[in-house]
């Protein structure tokens, strides 16, 4: 019974998307069918994490074609969190982008075009959420990258396309790794079925499983945005409508950390690159964050932060073990919907202040104080400031490197005490360049714009060509609701980081131990 | 495993090829690159299949060991028509990337600005004239007021 959802979960968005596309004329119709289709999907992710939860892990055989020559999809706890989070994600901004379209009918934003692809994308990435083959994964990957080219270059303005092929030539580059590494992959093992190669894998030399490793992990983390792949991401993601900038920047670098669990988890769960993870991680956060301290523009600011916090998680993974893992699944959880939230914040930022620059801003929290708490509790969590859920993943994950700084054997104990260390930095920085960006825009007089002068402008730099200001007199409801909603499952998120901690270490239970990914595919063993 | 010696040097020609068209600045350029590349990895894929073999068709009679491995051919097969969505959005992309360059940032959108100017000259010619009509008017009134009297 519980079976037979899992599929539904990447059927129903393609279904949506088909109907959309026929709706294209009907605006009401279409947007009643990507809210409808993304709710009952929440519904469903949600079953399926009780279910998976209280009763085990469910793999599917689609079509009824066996492993390894048929596709399987897998559904564990760390698949549930994952489908449940970017669910309601999905739908919330989903929201937030009809509110946005009802608003102003513009003809820079086609919506016939939009509603199709961003339920394609949805597809994508549940399906890369589910895939339990390495091919399947691919083509997971390509469809959701396939609808993020169109959303991205949505309306075809100079801007877009410019920031748009940067984007697309570097994930068809990553693409052609992906593809590249399952051809070897398939090569020297002669399969692609994920819980298969674990095995067999594990047969092969040393030198070849650290070629195939590295090839792959090459390939998701140019997805990720992990330094020094992360280049393309603060070029190209400011650009595109705030909606569409949200849920890339919650949820497309998240499927790329959820491949590099995997792959470190079960696919290379002998080969151990942990010590390359480890300085990835710390120089991920480092750079990247430096990089946000130089930004005016709040849009280009989030994009670097972004790039810094995937360093907390791949630390995470690196660390790996019980502790590790929870932390880093609770962290991605924190992540997404910080991050999401935070874009749509500036989506209002941009309507009611008419600027996105930490130059041209003032005065919002006089004007409007229910947008000073809707940044500025998302910004606290980001920066990791107690209570938050941001301060709660970041000590998860310092504690799980002290633990096993302390318990290791292999003398990489200072070099986990350095990375923690870079967090602890690299978590201040972020508050500074929050707060800057708060005195700036929501503390400072509207009167005190001509002319301002103070020691923390002195070094931000103008996002390139960064000067349309799109100011627009109405902010409809459906906006401020569908974020303020946001705001409130980061909330939430804190409230019950108790058991919510305790199913990510339950999800991480299951991942230290390869083993039982693959009995769930093979009840019967491998031949 | 063996694999067609041909191929792999076919695969070679093409992984450089477009490796190297690929760092050019044009858009198009990039777009055959990516063209070539891609039918390398294909055959890259296609040569991880193994000897060739005879049809894998189950079913026949056949001994599983002189058949070819259909898997890679399934990998390559969705691939190509991946590369093919791909492809069509790209070329759209190049269009329009030559199209705004062509014509510029607004293209043949009418421009809101001097839309906005026109019609207020437009606006102000029409108060003009019809300030000139009235003056008019109420001179030949006046005038006609001055005759009255006689």
């Amino acid at each position: 019974m519980i079976a037979a959802l899992v599929p539904l979960v990447v059927l129903l968005p393609l279904l949506g998307a088909a109907a959309a596309l026929i709706l294209g004329r009907r605006r009401r119709a279409q947007m009643a069918v990507g809210i409808t289709v993304l709710a009952s999907v929440v519904v469903i992710a949600a079953v399926l994490l009780v279910a998976v939860d209280t009763s085990g892990p469910v793999a599917v055989a689609v079509g009824g074609w066996e492993a390894p020559f048929g596709i399987v999809l897998v559904v564990d706890r760390l698949s549930s969190i994952m489908l449940v989070i970017s669910a309601i994600v999905l739908l919330v901004v989903l929201v937030y982008a009809v509110g946005q379209g009802v608003a102003d009918r513009h003809r820079e934003t086609p919506v016939s075009i939009f509603h199709p692809s961003y339920l394609v994308l949805s597809a994508g990435v549940f399906n890369a959420f589910i895939a339990g083959d390495l091919f399947n994964l691919f083509v997971g990957f390509e469809i959701l990258l396939a609808a993020s080219y169109v959303l991205l270059t949505l309306g075809g303005t100079g801007e877009r396309i410019r920031a748009g092929v940067t984007y697309i030539v570097v994930s068809l580059v990553s693409s052609l790794f992906f593809l590249s590494a399952i051809a070897l992959i398939y090569g020297a093992t002669g399969t692609a079925n994920i819980a298969q190669l674990s095995v067999r894998i594990a047969e092969l030399p040393e030198s070849v499983q650290l070629i195939l490793h590295l090839l792959l992990l090459m390939a998701f983390g140019i997805k990720a945005a992990v330094f020094p792949l992360s280049f393309w991401l603060p070029d190209s993601y400011p650009t595109a409508p705030a909606p569409v900038t949200a849920v890339f920047a919650g949820l497309l670098t998240k499927v790329g950390v959820y491949a590099i669990i995997r792959t470190e988890t079960v696919i290379f769960s002998e080969n151990d690159v942990t010590v390359l993870l480890m300085v990835i991680g710390g120089l991920t956060m480092l750079i990247g964050i430096l990089g946000a301290l130089t930004q005016a523009d709040i849009k280009r600011l989030l994009s670097f932060t972004l790039v810094s916090h995937i360093g907390y998680m791949i630390f995470g993974i690196a660390l790996g073990g019980v502790l590790g893992f929870a932390a880093t699944i609770y962290y991605v959880v924190h992540h997404i919907t910080v991050q999401t939230t935070l874009f749509l914040t500036t989506g209002l930022i941009e309507r009611f202040g008419g600027a996105t620059s930490i130059n041209r801003l003032a005065g919002l929290l006089k004007a409007s104080p229910l947008l000073g708490v809707l940044f500025f509790i998302p910004a606290l969590n980001l920066g990791g400031i107690p209570p938050f859920s941001g301060f709660l993943g970041k000590t998860g994950l310092f504690l799980a490197g002290a633990d096993s700084a302390n318990t290791d054997a292999a003398g990489t104990a200072w070099l986990v005490w350095a990375v923690i260390a870079a967090g602890a930095i690299t978590s201040l920085i972020t508050l500074y360049a929050l707060t800057r960006f708060w005195n700036m825009a929501f503390w400072r007089g509207r009167g005190e714009l001509e002319g301002y002068e103070s020691v923390l402008l002195g070094s931000v730099q103008e996002a390139p060509g960064g000067d349309t200001v799109t100011a627009s007199r109405t902010t409809p409801v459906l906006m401020v609701v569908a974020t303020t909603a946001l705001v409130v499952v980061t909330v939430c998120l804190t409230v019950f980081a108790g058991p919510l901690f305790d199913l990510a270490s339950r999800a991480a239970e299951s991942l230290t131990d390869p083993g039982v990914y693959v009995s769930l595919v093979f009840p019967g063993g491998i031949r | 495993m063996t694999a067609s010696l041909t191929l792999v040097v076919l695969m070679a020609v093409l992984f450089g090829a477009g490796i190297s068209i690929m760092l050019e600045r044009s858009l198009t350029r990039v777009l055959i690159g990516f063209l070539l590349v891609g039918n390398a990895v294909n055959i890259l894929i296609y040569l991880m299949s193994g000897a060739p073999g005879t049809a894998p068709i189950l079913g026949e009679g056949l001994d599983p060991d002189e058949i070819s491995d259909p898997l890679p051919q399934v990998f390559v097969l969705t691939s190509i028509v991946i590369n093919l969505g791909i492809t069509a959005f790209m070329l759209a992309l190049v269009y329009r990337s030559w199209w705004l360059a062509q014509l510029g940032e607004k293209g043949d959108l009418v421009d809101d600005e001097a839309e906005d100017l026109e019609d207020a000259e437009e606006a102000a010619d029409l108060i003009r004239s019809s300030a000139a009509d009235d003056a008019a008017i109420q001179e030949l009134l006046d005038a006609s007021d001055e005759e009255v009297p006689r």
